[in-house]
Order: structure tokens, then C-alpha cells, then sequence
């Protein structure tokens, strides 16, 4: 029977001590993030990072995604609602966090395209083709001119200027504000400094709302 | 050893250690991977393959106390054992990156978390199985007496 007791403790123990470890590193995390966004913004918010909604807002919505990434594109439309449910309430600032093999090429095109004043235009037509240009996780960004002709852009401008060293060093200042930030996955959001606590559409909303109550 | 009783309270605290060793490794491997966002790659997969069914496998051979159990979990640990050395050799650079299993994915030569600059993911993983399997080998040469 004391054998049977110490097994079933050791088991309730182990699985408490898990639980209350996860607990303790997200809310860590979290402090840690939040920290770091009072201390200095400019890990968050990169200047001339594109950037939608009312420039003076007094919420910023930090998203770090990757192009290829499906649950980004999932969550582009859920992010433009929120905003429009907010008027002139929210700034978003879109960073990149090109995780997959091959996006940090079409990150360029985007960064490109952001030079020539279309980076939302562009960033629709590359997530609506998603599935052609990057089936089954696997980029293929030769594949993402054929789905950007509508957009308006001047492709050749575009394909000199996304080789140049100033976009390459965006993308580099990009993924290592995403090391810095802890950022493992995509997309990851900052209110505020603050990110989800765990992921979903609901603690988003949540999330932006409360910042919105704060600051308004 | 003074008695055959106290004898098999003493190999079944050392099964029972296994367990608590393969609950600790397969808590922490979640850990690591479900809450601080780090992507298995494939060695730890099969690591993880060889560790998980330990888990659940040695408390079956605790209630009652089954000396045979050794037999099951033992081809379990040494697999365990020889695939996180594999791993440690590719970490350490001693296999060349040419024959390394992962092509996609998270590397393995990866190292993603480095304690007081030496313990790494597949250190833990490698004494985990050297220690399980040594106690179950120590618990097979005892009671085969």
C-alpha cells in the first residue's frame, strides 16, 4: 500500500510542479517582454516598419509574422476587424519573423514593395496565393511573381531593390529582434509590449481590449 | 540482502527510481518543447520514442513487483542510450554534417539550450538513459542471483 501512496504522490507532485512551472515561465515571459517594451521600444517598433491604422494611436498591436506562415494569413483578416472595431484606437506594426526555408526572400519582395507604397496591396495578394507559392510549408518565392502582377507594382524597380544590402539588413534586424524577443512562433503579437498568454483569436481581443480600456 | 523481501524492496525502489527518472525526462522534454517553443528535431523524436513508453511500461512492473520487467524496458533505455550519444557526437562535431538524419526541420547540430555552458538538451537525454539502464541492469544481476 506505501508503495501504491508513493508512486500515485510522485505522479501528482510531478504533474503540479509541471503545471506551475509552465505557469511561472509564461508570466516571466510576459514581465520579461513587458520590461523591455517600457525600457526601450525601438526592439518593438522599428522606425519605417510597415505599419497600418491611425499614426497617434495610443495602442500598438507589434506582429511579428512570416509570409508562409498560414496561421498569419488565418489571422490578417481577424486583426483588421479588431482595428476597424477600434477606430483610429490601434497602430499595427508588422515585423517579420521568416521562419520557413525561403521566406526571407519573399520578406524582401515585401520590404521592396513597402519602398514603392504597397506593402498592404502586396502582403494581401502574397497571403491570398499562399497556397500556390508555398504548398505544404515549403516557399517557393520564384513562385510569387506570378501571383503580384495585379498589385500595380514596378517589378523591376522591385527586383533591383530587393537585393539592396538596406533590405537585406532589415531582415536581419527583423529575425534578431524575433531572437530577442523570444519570438518562436508566428504569428507572435505585442500589445503594448505585452504578448498573449496563450495563443488565440479570443486572448488577442481580449488582449487589445484591455489596452484599449487602459488607454482610452 | 538479508532477506529475500528486503531484496525486491530494494530492486523495486530501483525501478521505481527509473519511473521517476523517465516522468522527470518526459515532463521536461515537454517542457521544452510545448512551453518554451522549442521545435523537436528528428533524434529528439526518436529519443522521446524510446523514453516516453517507459513511463507508462515501469509502473506496470511495479504493482506487484515484477522482476521481468527488465526485460521490457531494457531494449527501450539502450536504444535511448546509443541514439542520444549519436546525437551528442553530431552536437559535438564529431559526425561529419553529411550523414547527419535531419535535412528539414530543426537541426539537430542545433544547440538550443546550453546550462552553466555545457548541459544540453541531449546530454540530459543521454544520462537519463545511461542511468535507467544501468539501474535496470543492476536490478537484472540481483535478482537472476
Amino acid at each position: 500500500m506505501k508503495q501504491k501512496h508513493l508512486v500515485i504522490f510522485s505522479a501528482v507532485f510531478l504533474l503540479i510542479a509541471f503545471v506551475a512551472g509552465a505557469m511561472l515561465y509564461s508570466s516571466q515571459k510576459s514581465d520579461a517582454a513587458l520590461q523591455a517594451y517600457q525600457r526601450d521600444k525601438s526592439t518593438f517598433i522599428r522606425e519605417n516598419a510597415p505599419a497600418f491604422g491611425n499614426p497617434a494611436a495610443k495602442v500598438d498591436i507589434v506582429e511579428f509574422l512570416d509570409p508562409a506562415c498560414e496561421t498569419c494569413k488565418e489571422f490578417y483578416p481577424f486583426v483588421k476587424k479588431l482595428m476597424a472595431a477600434h477606430p483610429d484606437k490601434i497602430r499595427l506594426y508588422v515585423r517579420y519573423a521568416p521562419f520557413h526555408a525561403g521566406s526571407d526572400q519573399v520578406v524582401k519582395i515585401l520590404e521592396a514593395a513597402h519602398r514603392q507604397g504597397k506593402f498592404q496591396e502586396t502582403l494581401e495578394a502574397i497571403f491570398a496565393a499562399q497556397s500556390s507559392w508555398a504548398p505544404q510549408h515549403r516557399p517557393q518565392p520564384e513562385l510569387v511573381w506570378n501571383h503580384i502582377g495585379g498589385v500595380g507594382l514596378d517589378i523591376r524597380r522591385l527586383r533591383h531593390d530587393m537585393n539592396a544590402p538596406e533590405i537585406e539588413k532589415i531582415v536581419q534586424q527583423d529575425i534578431a529582434d524575433a531572437k530577442k524577443l523570444n519570438v518562436k512562433a508566428t504569428p507572435e503579437f505585442f500589445v503594448n509590449g505585452k504578448p498573449l498568454p496563450s495563443f488565440g483569436y479570443d486572448q488577442l481581443k481580449n488582449l487589445v481590449e484591455e489596452a484599449v480600456a487602459t488607454a482610452y | 540482502m538479508n532477506s529475500p523481501a528486503r531484496a525486491q524492496d530494494s530492486n523495486w525502489g530501483l525501478v521505481f527510481a527509473c519511473w521517476l527518472i523517465a516522468c522527470v525526462s518526459m515532463l521536461g522534454s515537454l517542457f521544452f518543447s510545448e512551453v518554451m517553443g522549442f521545435p523537436p528535431c528528428v533524434l529528439c523524436w526518436y529519443q522521446r520514442i524510446c523514453m516516453y513508453p517507459l513511463v507508462l511500461i515501469l509502473p506496470v512492473g511495479l504493482f506487484p513487483f515484477d522482476r521481468n520487467i527488465v526485460r521490457y524496458a531494457l531494449p527501450l533505455s539502450s536504444l535511448g542510450v546509443l541514439i542520444a550519444t549519436f546525437h551528442l557526437l553530431l552536437v559535438a562535431g564529431y559526425i561529419p554534417e553529411s550523414i547527419k538524419p535531419c535535412v528539414q526541420g530543426v537541426p539537430c547540430s542545433e544547440v538550443q539550450i546550453e546550462w552553466f555552458g555545457f548541459v544540453t538538451i541531449p546530454l540530459l537525454s543521454g544520462l537519463s538513459f545511461l542511468i535507467i539502464t544501468a539501474l535496470l541492469i543492476l536490478v537484472h544481476k540481483r535478482s537472476s542471483k
